[in-house]
C-alpha cells in the first residue's frame, strides 16, 4: 500500500516545510518515503506541487493523473488545478486563502466563483479551513502550512498525534515550535 | 544512519565521504544545491566560480594538484565549459575529479531540453546516472575511484527529479586521501599537438577497458522477472517508473553507467526476454547503442522525445489501462510565475515598455519581463546573449536600431559571460545601450553570492568587482547607475541613453527584495475616495495589486512599499496606513 499526497500552492507559501513534516513522520514510522520538489523559475509567484509518498516500497517520486490519494491546498484556486489528480473519491484538505493569478490581476481573467463545489461536483471529497485565520490566532500567518499539516493529520490514522508533532518540532527551528505545536493542534481541532 | 534526503544533498555527502576536498561550481537549477550543501562540511572548500568553464577548470587544477575535485553545472552550464571538458579527457586526472551535470527534461527551469550523455559520448568520459538519491551518494563516491582507477574526470548525471527529489538514503563516514603528489609531466598535461597525439590513443584505449568493465561493474544490473515476455533497458527515473507500473514482473537491465555501454550484457539480455523495450528520456542514446548491435528493440517508436516520463506515460505506452481520476475542472486561470512584488526589476521594464523599446533579453528572474502585461523583451537564448546579440543587431540595422533597443542582462549573468560581449560593443563599436540588472544576488537559483556581491559562498567577506569601474575600463565612457524604483531617473537614463552617440552602460541598482538585509517598508494601501479605476498602476503587474469592487487593492501581506504604483497614479490615491498621500 502506497499513499500519495500532492501538496500545492502559490509559489512562496511553504509547501516545502510541509513536505518536509510530512516525510519525516512517514520516515520516523518505518516507511519508505519519496519527496519531489519543483525549485527555480516555477517558485516565484507561480502554481508549485510537491508529491510525498510513503508506504512500504516507493518508486516513483512522482504523482500524476489519477495517482493521489489526497491533496492539500494552500490556496483555493491551487485545489481545484489539481483536482483532476485525485483518484475518484479523493479527499482535498484546502486552505480557504485566495490570491490572485497574474491573469486575474491583469484583468484578462476572473477569479474563479464556486470552486468546492466544482470539485465535489468533479468527484473529490473537500475539507475546506480558512488556515490563513487560524494561523494568526496561533501567532504566526507564517504558520498556515502547519495548520493544514495538522487537519491532514486526521485523515492519517496510522500515525499518531504525538508522533505527528515529533516531526514537526524536528522541523522547525527550536525557538518556533511552541508555535508550531499550537498551530498544529489548532488545526486538527478547528470546525 | 537514515536520513530523508535531498538528491543533490546525497551528491554532498558523497563528496563528503569520497575525502573531496575542492568543488567550484557556477548555479543552476537543477545542481546548485549539490555545491551549496557541500559547503556546510568544512573539510570541503567551495566556491562559486563566475561561470562553468571557470568552474572545470579550477576543479581540474585541483585535481592535478593532488586533491580530489568536484564541479557542478546545470546541463547548458556544460555547453560553456566544453572546452576545457573534451581536453582534459586527453590528459586525465590526478587525484580524482567528478563534474556533475543536471538534465532538466520537461524545463522545469530551462531554455532547452538538451541531452548530456552527448557530451559523455562525444569527450569520451564516463558518466554514471543514479536514479535515486542513495545512488546519488553511492554513485558520486564510485565516480571517485573510477576516476583515479581509469585516469580520467569521471561525469555523474542528474536530472530534476533525482536531483530534486528525496528519498532515505544510509550515510558512511569520510574517508581521508592523502594529497597526491604533483609531478610536472608534459606529455600528460601540455596538450599541443605532438603530445595530443600521443594521448587521443590512450583515450580509446581507456574507452575499451570501460566497455569491458561496464559488462561486469555492479553500476549495471539485470533485475530477472516472473514474465519473459517483454524487458527493459533503462536507467535514472525511468527505471523507478517502470518498476511502479510493473514491479517484479518485468525483466530490467539497469544501466547505472551510461557511458560507455556494455555489449555482451546487453546481448544475453535481449536473448533472455521475448521483447526489449528500452525506455529514456529525451534522446534514443541507449536505443541507437542498441540498433547498431543489431538487437531488435523498441524504443521512440513508442516513447516520446520530449518532455519528462512518469509511470502514466510507461502504462499508456505500453498499452496498458489508463487510472481512473477526478475529472478536470475547466477554465481556470493560469497561474505563471512573475516578478515579485517590490522587485526592483519591475520599474525597469515598466520604463522599456512603456517607451516601446527592443529589448534583448537574457537568462535569469529578470527573463519574467518578457511575461504579461509588461511584455517588454524580444529574445532570451543564454547566458550572455543579450549583449553580444544587441550588437550584431545593432550592425545589421544601424542607427534606427541603436535609437530604441537596448540588452538587459543581471549582475551575475554579466560576470558570467556578459562581459566579453561589452568587450565586442566597446572594440567594434556599435552605439549600443546595454542595462545591467544589478539586484546584488544571484536570484532565480535562489540567492548565490557573485563576483560583485563582495561575499563568497559560504556568505564571508569576499573580493568584490566594482561594475562602474570595470565598464569604463573596457572603454564604456558613459556609465551611470539609476535607482529602479524611482520612475522618472529610470525612463530619463533610458532616453538619453539611447540617443546618445558613443555605447553606454546603465546598471539599474536595487538589491532583491528577497533578502534578508533588505529592511521591508510599510505597505501601503488605496484610499478608495481617490481612486478613479484607470487602471495605470495595473500595467506594472505587481502581484500586490488587484482590481476589486472597481477599485485598485492592495495586498498588505505581500507589498514591500516599493512606492513604483503610487508614481503612475494620476490622483494621489495611494497612501501611508497612517493616510498620507505617497507621490
Amino acid at each position: 500500500m502506497i499513499t500519495s499526497v500532492m501538496i500545492v500552492g502559490v509559489g512562496g507559501q511553504g509547501s516545502l516545510l510541509a513536505s518536509k513534516v510530512l516525510g519525516r513522520a512517514a520516515m520516523d514510522k518505518g516507511y519508505d518515503v519519496k519527496v519531489s520538489e519543483v525549485h527555480g523559475m516555477s517558485q516565484r509567484g507561480g502554481s508549485v506541487v510537491t508529491y510525498v509518498r510513503f508506504g512500504d516500497k516507493v518508486y516513483s517520486p512522482i504523482i500524476d493523473r489519477g495517482g493521489a490519494d489526497y491533496i492539500i491546498s494552500f490556496e483555493l484556486l491551487e485545489a481545484a488545478r489539481y483536482t483532476e489528480f485525485l483518484k475518484p473519491g479523493g479527499q482535498i484538505v484546502t486552505s480557504t486563502q485566495q490570491i490572485d493569478p497574474m491573469p486575474v490581476i491583469a484583468g484578462t481573467a476572473k477569479y474563479p466563483e464556486e470552486l468546492i463545489e466544482k470539485m465535489t461536483t468533479s468527484g473529490a471529497k473537500v475539507d475546506a479551513l480558512d488556515a490563513l485565520d487560524i494561523a494568526n490566532e496561533a501567532g504566526s500567518s507564517k504558520a498556515a502550512n502547519i495548520v493544514l499539516m495538522g487537519r491532514f493529520a486526521n485523515y492519517i490514522k496510522e500515525i499518531s498525534s504525538d508522533e505527528w508533532l515529533n516531526a514537526v518540532e524536528a522541523c522547525v527551528p527550536a525557538k518556533f515550535a511552541q508555535l508550531n505545536r499550537k498551530a498544529f493542534e489548532m488545526g486538527a481541532q478547528a470546525r | 544512519m537514515k536520513e530523508l534526503m535531498l538528491g543533490n544533498k546525497a551528491v554532498a555527502r558523497g563528496l563528503f565521504e569520497a575525502g573531496v576536498c575542492v568543488a567550484s561550481s557556477y548555479p543552476g537549477t537543477p545542481s546548485t544545491e549539490t555545491t551549496e550543501e557541500a559547503a556546510k562540511f568544512n573539510e570541503i572548500y567551495c566556491e562559486w566560480a563566475p561561470n562553468e568553464k571557470v568552474a572545470m577548470e579550477t576543479a581540474f587544477g585541483a585535481s592535478r594538484a593532488g586533491r580530489r575535485s568536484f564541479c557542478a553545472m546545470k546541463h547548458v552550464g556544460l555547453n560553456v565549459a566544453a572546452d576545457p571538458l573534451f581536453t582534459i579527457s586527453y590528459t586525465g586526472v590526478n587525484a580524482g575529479m567528478c563534474i556533475l551535470v543536471a538534465d532538466d527534461p520537461g524545463m522545469h527551469s530551462s531554455q532547452n531540453e538538451q541531452d548530456s550523455r552527448h557530451y559523455a559520448i562525444a569527450a569520451k568520459i564516463p558518466m554514471l546516472e543514479p536514479s535515486d538519491s542513495q545512488e546519488a551518494l553511492d554513485f558520486t563516491k564510485r565516480a571517485y575511484d573510477l576516476s583515479e582507477e581509469f585516469d580520467t574526470p569521471v561525469f555523474v548525471k542528474m536530472c530534476t527529479r533525482v536531483a530534486h527529489s528525496q528519498s532515505i538514503v544510509e550515510t558512511g563516514d569520510r574517508t581521508e586521501h592523502e594529497m597526491k603528489p604533483y609531478v610536472k609531466d608534459a606529455a600528460k598535461y601540455v596538450m599541443v599537438p605532438a603530445n595530443a597525439k600521443k594521448r587521443h590513443p590512450i583515450v580509446e584505449e581507456r574507452t575499451e577497458r570501460l566497455v569491458q568493465f561496464a559488462e561486469t561493474t555492479d553500476l549495471n544490473r539485470v533485475e530477472k522477472g516472473t514474465d519473459d515476455s517483454v524487458g527493459f533497458i533503462t536507467s535514472s527515473t525511468s527505471y523507478q517508473y517502470i518498476k511502479e507500473v510493473y514491479g517484479d514482473k518485468a525483466s530490467i537491465l539497469k544501466l547505472g553507467l551510461i557511458n560507455p555501454l556494455p555489449v555482451k550484457l546487453i546481448k544475453d539480455f535481449a536473448a533472455s526476454v521475448r521483447k526489449v523495450v528500452v525506455v529514456e528520456e529525451l534522446d534514443p542514446i541507449i536505443e541507437t547503442h542498441c540498433r547498431a548491435l543489431g538487437i531488435n528493440v523498441s524504443g521512440k517508436d513508442v516513447f516520446p522525445m520530449t518532455d519528462e516520463y512518469s509511470q502514466s506515460i510507461i502504462a499508456e505506452n505500453m498499452e496498458l489501462p489508463k487510472a481512473p481520476s477526478c475529472k478536470p475542472i475547466e477554465g481556470l486561470p493560469g497561474r505563471p510565475p512573475a516578478m515579485c512584488a517590490g522587485c526592483p526589476h519591475r520599474g525597469l521594464f515598466y520604463t522599456l515598455s512603456k517607451n516601446k523599446c527592443r529589448v534583448m533579453g537574457d537568462i535569469g528572474c529578470y527573463t519574467l519581463g518578457a511575461t504579461p502585461p509588461l511584455s517588454a523583451i524580444d529574445t532570451t537564448e543564454c547566458m550572455g546573449a543579450s549583449i553580444s546579440s544587441l550588437h550584431g543587431f545593432n550592425k545589421a540595422r544601424g542607427e534606427e536600431s541603436e535609437k530604441n533597443t537596448v540588452a538587459v542582462i543581471g549582475d551575475s549573468t554579466f560576470m558570467h559571460s556578459g562581459m566579453t560581449g561589452l568587450a565586442n560593443i566597446a572594440y567594434n563599436q556599435t552605439n549600443s545601450t546595454v542595462i545591467i540588472l544589478d539586484n546584488s544576488i544571484t536570484g532565480m537559483t535562489g540567492h548565490q553570492q557573485n563576483p560583485t556581491t563582495g561575499l563568497n559562498l559560504r556568505g564571508d567577506p569576499a573580493g568584490k568587482i566594482d561594475l562602474e569601474a570595470l565598464c569604463r575600463a573596457m572603454g564604456i565612457n558613459r556609465v551611470r547607475v539609476v535607482d529602479p524604483y524611482n520612475l522618472d531617473a529610470t525612463v530619463k537614463a533610458v532616453r538619453e541613453e539611447l540617443v546618445a552617440s558613443e555605447p553606454s552602460v546603465i546598471i539599474s541598482r536595487r538589491p532583491c527584495a528577497l533578502l534578508k538585509y533588505v529592511k521591508r517598508q510599510p505597505a501601503i494601501r488605496v484610499n478608495p475616495d481617490k481612486c478613479k479605476s484607470c487602471r495605470s498602476c495595473m500595467k506594472m503587474g505587481c502581484p500586490a495589486i488587484s482590481f476589486k469592487d472597481g477599485k485598485a487593492q492592495i495586498d498588505a501581506t505581500q507589498c514591500v512599499g516599493c512606492k513604483v504604483c503610487a508614481q503612475l497614479c494620476k490622483f494621489g490615491a495611494f497612501e501611508t496606513q497612517e493616510g498620507d498621500t505617497v507621490k
